[in-house]
């Protein structure tokens, strides 16, 4: 499916970089905050002109393609009924800065990912977006074949979602690395060495291919056995 | 349109500890010495602003910010003794503008604070706040804040401090304090500074300057929303200038990589790569190289935004006092007279 309407939950600086990127890749866009459109109007007028500001539930009924770019803290705000059937892209981390205790907003047997799917258990998670800064998402983002085009990471437990997915992600301006384990979302969160990097798709996949032998690789299985 | 003659240039400080030639660190108190004379040295060379950073880690010398400028008041004349950022968020407001109308007397009204969140949270436990209420803390002490700077008896009650009931606060001082409010990356927090009617510093830690175009328009909309007056633009970013380009480059190359994957080490962020370094310094937010080079990129960022003033944020990781006195030298005897050159010349061209 070739999708026409993009919907971003989260106004704030990834949601706006990403209706950024979506806007100039042809794509319908719209993007609500956590309250009233007056909140965000004069922002994604000015920000992103074109993209239409609404409020969830609108955003949810009129898009193909969702995307979380809140806090993960605040998931659990959106009810799982209004999500339902969508494919829903998990652009979230765990950030203790925003987030507040990790205890309080993961546990601790699961990847933040799988916890999301979980509580949406009637949607189609595909992670992705997470892993790479706001601004190196905006001023990185290049035609498909530019040279040193950025790569991003793109995962998810349904394969043709990820397909999806993953052929979104190049018309939004990057290589996508596809894998076909949500759980394998773990390996571009904060800590791993792909988090927070703009690499290409050839270091990228490097990256992948040897985590188990980076630091926090290593970290990942020795939590994993206790 | 920028105008030339009201340009304002600043240098900031965080306070990173100052090494030694041989490598060896000075202690934080030798630091802090150290600041109070680039004060001296800036505000003898015509330097507009000095600013200086509130941290509390073991990286970085001041917590105080406001002690070290009480030292550089009276052995300067006419630099302004900024903070880069006060943490208002756990601070108190009250105690925020009896800190700074102290030290606007000391200075003959040369004081400025400038507000932020701040990047670092530490601040939040060891005074006792709450990180998930950072986005309360910091509108309801903006709020008390904004009262207290009219510098009438206030009369205020809020979530996280004691009333007010029409309270003066002291001392008064002679003319307003000069208050910016510095943001970051986040759309809310330039409406909010509109909002207030507060000047805003921006803080391009990385990236292109010029995607923060859009911001700027944002604030002016906002304001205009809110019937507020708006001010130029001011922008603070890293960076490090030398005699040699090359030089310039591997003295910032290793002392910045130093400071950010420190700093990333304990956000979970990976280490800065030598491509994002020099793209950093080629065409994003740090100015790094020999004059001609770094007076090419600020006239740059400030004609792209249309800034009354720039700052640059110098000393990152460990850098000798060498090292850091010769680029207050180069920044202000070269560097801000070739910006304003080559934006003269632009205009003139226009
Ligand atoms: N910053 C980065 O570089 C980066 C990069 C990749 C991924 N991420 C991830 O992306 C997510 C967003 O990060 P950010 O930096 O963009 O944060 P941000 O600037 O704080 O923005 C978060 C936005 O989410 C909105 N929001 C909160 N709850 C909501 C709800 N229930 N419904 C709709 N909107 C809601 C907020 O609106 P209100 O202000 O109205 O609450 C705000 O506009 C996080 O999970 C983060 O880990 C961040």
């Amino acid at each position: 499916m070739q999708f026409k309407k993009i919907g971003i939950i989260g106004a704030g600086k990834v949601g706006i970089v990403l209706a950024g990127l979506a806007l100039q890749a042809g794509y319908e866009v719209r993007i609500s905050g956590s309250g009233s459109v007056k909140k965000i109007d004069l922002t994604i007028d000015t920000l992103v002109p074109g993209a239409i500001a609404t409020e969830n539930a609108d955003l949810i009924a009129n898009s193909d393609l969702i995307i979380l770019a809140i806090p993960l803290s605040r998931y659990k705000n959106i009810a799982p009924k209004l999500l339902k059937n969508k494919l829903v892209i998990d652009a979230m981390n765990y950030w203790w800065e925003t987030d507040g205790n990790r205890e309080e907003v993961l546990s601790p047997d699961s990847t933040s990912s799988e916890q999301v799917q979980n509580y949406f258990k009637d949607s189609t998670i595909v992670k992705t977006f997470n892993h790479m800064g706001y601004h190196n998402l905006q001023d990185e983002a290049k035609p498909q074949g530019a040279p040193n085009r950025k790569s991003l990471f793109v995962t998810g437990d349904n394969p043709q979602a990820v397909d999806q997915v993953a052929e979104f992600v190049n018309t939004m301006g990057f290589d996508p690395v596809v894998h076909y384990h949500l759980e394998d979302g773990i390996m571009t969160e904060p800590g791993s060495p792909l988090f927070g990097a703009s690499l290409n798709a050839t270091d990228l996949n490097d990256v992948i291919e040897n985590f188990a032998d980076t630091d926090f690789g290593k970290q990942i299985a020795a939590a994993k056995k206790k | 349109m920028v105008d030339v003659n009201k340009l304002e240039f600043g240098i900031e400080t965080f306070g990173d500890i100052v090494a030694n030639e041989d490598g060896s660190l000075k202690t934080a108190a030798e630091s802090i010495r150290q600041i109070v004379h680039e004060g001296e040295l800036a505000d003898k060379l015509g330097i507009n602003v000095i600013g200086v950073g509130e941290h509390h880690r073991p990286d970085y010398s001041v917590s105080s910010p406001e002690t070290v400028l009480a030292a550089i008041a009276p052995v300067t004349k006419q630099i302004k003794l900024a903070t880069a950022v006060t943490v208002l968020s756990s601070d108190d407001p009250v105690r925020v503008y009896e800190r700074f109308a102290t030290l606007d007397g000391l200075s003959n009204g040369r004081a400025q604070v400038m507000l932020g969140r701040g990047s670092f949270t530490e601040s939040f436990p060891l005074f006792g706040y709450d990180l998930t209420d950072y986005d309360d803390l910091f509108n309801e002490k903006l709020e008390l804040f904004d009262l207290l700077r009219k510098e009438d008896a206030v009369t205020w009650s809020g979530k996280f401090r004691a009333e007010l009931k029409n309270q003066e606060v002291y001392p008064k001082t002679e003319k307003e304090l000069e208050t910016y409010i510095g943001i970051g990356g986040s759309p809310e927090s330039i409406i909010r500074a509109a909002k207030f009617g507060y000047k805003v510093i921006i803080a391009i830690i990385g990236g292109q300057a010029e995607r923060f175009k859009p911001y700027i328009e944002l604030y002016r909309r906002a304001a205009q929303r809110n019937d507020m007056p708006t001010y130029p633009v001011a922008v603070h970013s890293h960076g490090f200038i030398a005699d040699d380009k090359d030089e310039a480059v591997e003295v910032a190359f290793k002392n910045i990589k130093a400071n950010f994957d420190r700093i990333g080490l304990t956000r979970g962020w990976a280490p800065m790569s030598r491509e994002q370094f020099d793209n950093e310094t080629k065409v994003g937010s740090f100015y790094v190289g020999d004059p001609e080079t770094v007076a090419q990129r600020i006239a740059h960022t400030i004609d792209q935004l249309d800034l009354g003033r720039f700052d640059l944020v110098y000393g990152a990781g460990n850098q000798t006092a060498a090292q850091r006195e010769r680029m207050i030298e180069l920044y202000a005897t070269k560097v801000i007279p070739r910006v304003k050159e080559i934006l003269a010349n632009k205009e003139a061209s226009k």
